[in-house]
């Protein structure tokens, strides 16, 4: 699953511009991943701070 | 709120503001909604602009000029500085501006010519009846609602969604943004007449670094990547760099980052009932990233057809396809130079920038434009760059 650092996260919506699959939503100053993610990891690339992370379970 | 409107805005940006403001002043029922509690805030752009190519928008004011600078300064790799400048008093001298002041006094003249605006009010779906859109849904202060409208312009940026509700393929490639770290810094000594841009694949691959001024010794310093050339050094991670470089004895006042559409517009910009404007339409000009004035120009364009079709009664992709022939004549063509231009200048190596950058470093620049430089550029060098020859 892809793990956001609300820590990190600048708000900026690149994430939401670049992700295929309609998954990510800015909502305010948050961002939220619905189950519809891939986990392609598209958004882990563009993110400008390293906020978001793919975690693998298990 | 009320149930219903002529043209429902969604997003306060620029675009927005300016296109609610246009359909308000032709006397439609307008509703401007923005989902964050505040108009303009948090900034997530550089905030340069052209002085001329705002004011048909709004007159100007002090209050949102942070300075004002006579022209700008590329830097290639190997230090060589091309200067586009002008008189202080010429027609392209630059604003470098403040957002947030600026981007509420949009949305003050929207409000103020008739135009409802909404804060912390978000839209989370479309409503669409028989293939029209007819409205959103949404929420304000955490309570859902709909609204109907005969038009939805959807002014939502770089994160749109309403463009994805109604089914235009709006997903931009790795290698179609920019993704963009910035610090407000203060006490660095630098020319606070120019914007300076730094080019090179080590400063900033497939992008460029910039120091703005911003008044009072302050600057927003700024790097911008395109998306497929990060790996794990993110555009923070190379902002960090070039400030150790070029201005560690700054104080850092603030922090912001941003993702910059550098596709070229989108190919489907209206559908029954929908027009998309600005970042969300992807607006944006490809080599320079900036967005201000294509959002404004295509909001405007985008409130005087929705007048025209409601006028008509008829809001259907054939009435509205007027906004696509007016926005593609008064903008298309430098977008196409602009996206050819960054096919070719993303790919070049630091040696070849160096050689272009030679080539025109005693060149007197009559108008500070992208396309004047670009133009000059494919004038000096038509062996070795006749990739770029769609520029001319």
């Amino acid at each position: 699953m892809i793990v956001i650092n609300r820590h990190k996260c600048g708000h900026c919506g690149a994430c939401v511009g670049v992700c295929p699959e309609n998954a990510i939503d800015l909502v305010d100053a948050w961002v939220e991943i619905s189950d519809k993610c891939i986990e392609c990891g598209i958004c882990v690339k563009v993110c400008p701070v390293g906020a978001l992370e793919i975690q693998h379970e298990g | 709120m009320k149930d219903e409107y002529d043209v429902l805005v969604v997003g306060a940006g620029p675009g927005g503001s300016i296109a609610a403001k246009t359909a308000a002043e032709h006397g439609l029922d307008v509703l401007l909604i923005e989902k964050r509690a505040e108009i303009g805030n948090p900034v997530r752009c550089a905030e340069g602009v052209g002085k001329e190519s705002i004011k048909p928008f709004i007159e100007s004011d002090p209050s949102w000029i942070s300075a004002e600078v006579k022209g700008a300064r590329i830097y290639s790799p190997d230090g060589t500085a091309i200067e586009m400048s002008e008189d202080i008093a010429g027609p392209e001298v630059g604003y470098v501006l403040e957002r947030k002041i600026f981007d509420r006094a949009l949305t003050l003249q929207a409000a103020r010519t008739g135009a409802e605006v909404m804060v912390k009010t978000r839209a989370t779906g479309l409503i669409i009846e028989n293939g029209f859109v007819r409205g959103i849904r949404g929420e304000h202060f955490g309570d859902d609602f709909t609204v109907r409208a005969n038009i939805v312009i959807g002014a939502d940026g770089v994160e749109s969604k309403v463009g994805r509700w109604a089914g235009i393929n709006t997903t931009l490639k790795l290698s179609d943004i920019e993704t963009c770290a910035e610090f407000l810094m203060a006490d660095i000594d630098f020319d606070q007449d120019y914007c300076d841009f730094y080019v090179g694949n080590e400063i900033a691959p497939g992008g460029y670094a910039w120091i703005f001024p911003k008044g009072k010794h302050e600057a927003n310093v700024g790097v911008g990547v395109l998306g497929s050339r990060v790996g794990s050094t993110k555009a923070i991670h190379f902002l960090k760099k070039f400030v150790d470089k070029s201005c560690s004895d700054g104080h850092i006042l603030e922090i912001i980052v941003g993702g910059v559409p550098v596709s070229g517009p989108l190919e489907r910009t209206i559908t029954n009932g929908l027009m998309l404007v600005g970042d969300a339409a992807r607006m944006t000009d490809p080599i320079t990233g900036g967005g201000i004035v294509n959002a404004m120009i295509t909001g405007q364009i985008a409130g005087e057809v929705a007048a025209k079709a409601i006028s008509k009664g008829d809001t259907s992709t054939k009435m509205l396809s007027e906004y696509e022939t007016r926005w593609k004549s008064a903008i298309e063509d430098s977008l196409d130079k602009s996206l050819h231009a960054k096919e070719v200048l993303t790919k070049m190596p630091d040696g070849q920038l160096d050689m272009l950058a030679h080539s025109i470093k005693d060149v007197n620049f009559g108008e500070l434009t992208a396309t004047s430089l670009l133009t000059e550029i494919t004038r000096r060098n038509p062996k070795m760059l006749w990739e770029l020859r769609h520029l001319l």
